[in-house]
């Protein structure tokens, strides 16, 4: 019976965390693509990637969360700013940062949303994911690890040299001739 | 928790994106909505993980993100070297291969 309270309190916890960090994550979603201000909208991404981390943590993905963290806020973030602070981008815009596509944009997206969600809710219903049956360790990363390097080390080796082909790569456009 | 609401979160976000791509004219901020359609998939890719105990997903997320930061960096440096050539980041001026 106490058992069954504290999980039902846990549910009700998670679920409402997932809706807080749900809205935030879509209204800094619409930031990214409706401000005006181009590290404005870099600093709505950071929002965006730290939610989706935190709903990592939600699902139990811990190690995925973290990773999530140091790439993507730690770096990749970094490298967005660096981007604009190199291109000049202009802070306050004379033209809009927007073509003239916003509203064919606007409806394309709105249309493959609603198909989307009408898929989504035809295919998985009410399904409900069992976090409780979940052990904590199951995204620890001994777990991942060890899964990585048993199952994927083919994938593991091959996305590593992709990193270095895009790393030579990026020197090679960038550099002056 | 309720598996839809990570996958509709994750559809949003995956609009917001495509949405994004196809209205913004800046070259940096194209590639950041193209990030946000990278973190809608891991968004799915981790909820169908944790909704099938099964921990492929996770290591699927893990590859995106890697190839999320190398796309970025390829990305970036093209967007440098059209900055150079241009003077601009404005993606409507690369039309040298229109007809």
């Amino acid at each position: 019976m106490l058992l069954a309270a504290s999980s039902e309190h846990t549910y009700v916890v998670q679920t409402v965390a997932f809706w807080i960090i749900a809205i935030a994550m879509a209204g800094a979603a619409i930031g990214v693509v409706r401000t005006n201000n181009v590290v404005h909208a870099a600093l709505y991404l950071v929002v965006v990637l730290a939610g989706a981390a935190a709903q990592y943590i939600l699902l139990v993905a811990e190690f995925v969360a973290w990773v999530q963290v140091l790439v993507y806020i730690g770096a990749i973030v970094i490298l967005f700013l660096f981007g604009i602070m190199l291109t000049r981008a202009p802070m306050k815009p004379e033209g809009s940062l927007d073509n003239d596509q916003r509203w064919p944009a606007a409806v394309a997206a709105v249309f493959i949303l609603g198909v989307l969600v009408m898929l989504l809710v035809d295919a998985f219903g009410a399904k409900h994911i069992a976090v409780g049956n979940l052990s904590p360790a199951s995204g620890s990363s001994t777990v991942l690890g060890n899964s990585i390097f048993n199952g994927y080390l083919i994938p593991f080796e091959i996305v590593s040299l992709l990193l270095l082909a895009a790393l030579v790569g990026a020197v090679v456009l960038a550099k002056k001739d | 928790m309720v598996l839809n609401n990570f996958l509709i979160l994750s559809a949003f976000l995956f609009c917001t994106g495509i949405y994004g791509v196809m209205a913004r004219r800046n070259a940096v901020l194209v590639l950041m909505s193209v990030e946000l359609i990278l973190n809608a998939v891991n968004i799915n890719l981790i909820a169908f993980s944790a909704f099938h105990h099964e921990i492929s997903g996770q290591i699927f997320a893990l590859f995106v993100i890697t190839i999320a930061a190398a796309e970025v960096g390829v990305g970036l440096a093209i967007v440098l070297l059209m900055y150079r050539n241009f003077r601009s980041v404005d993606l409507d001026r690369a039309d040298q291969l229109k007809g």
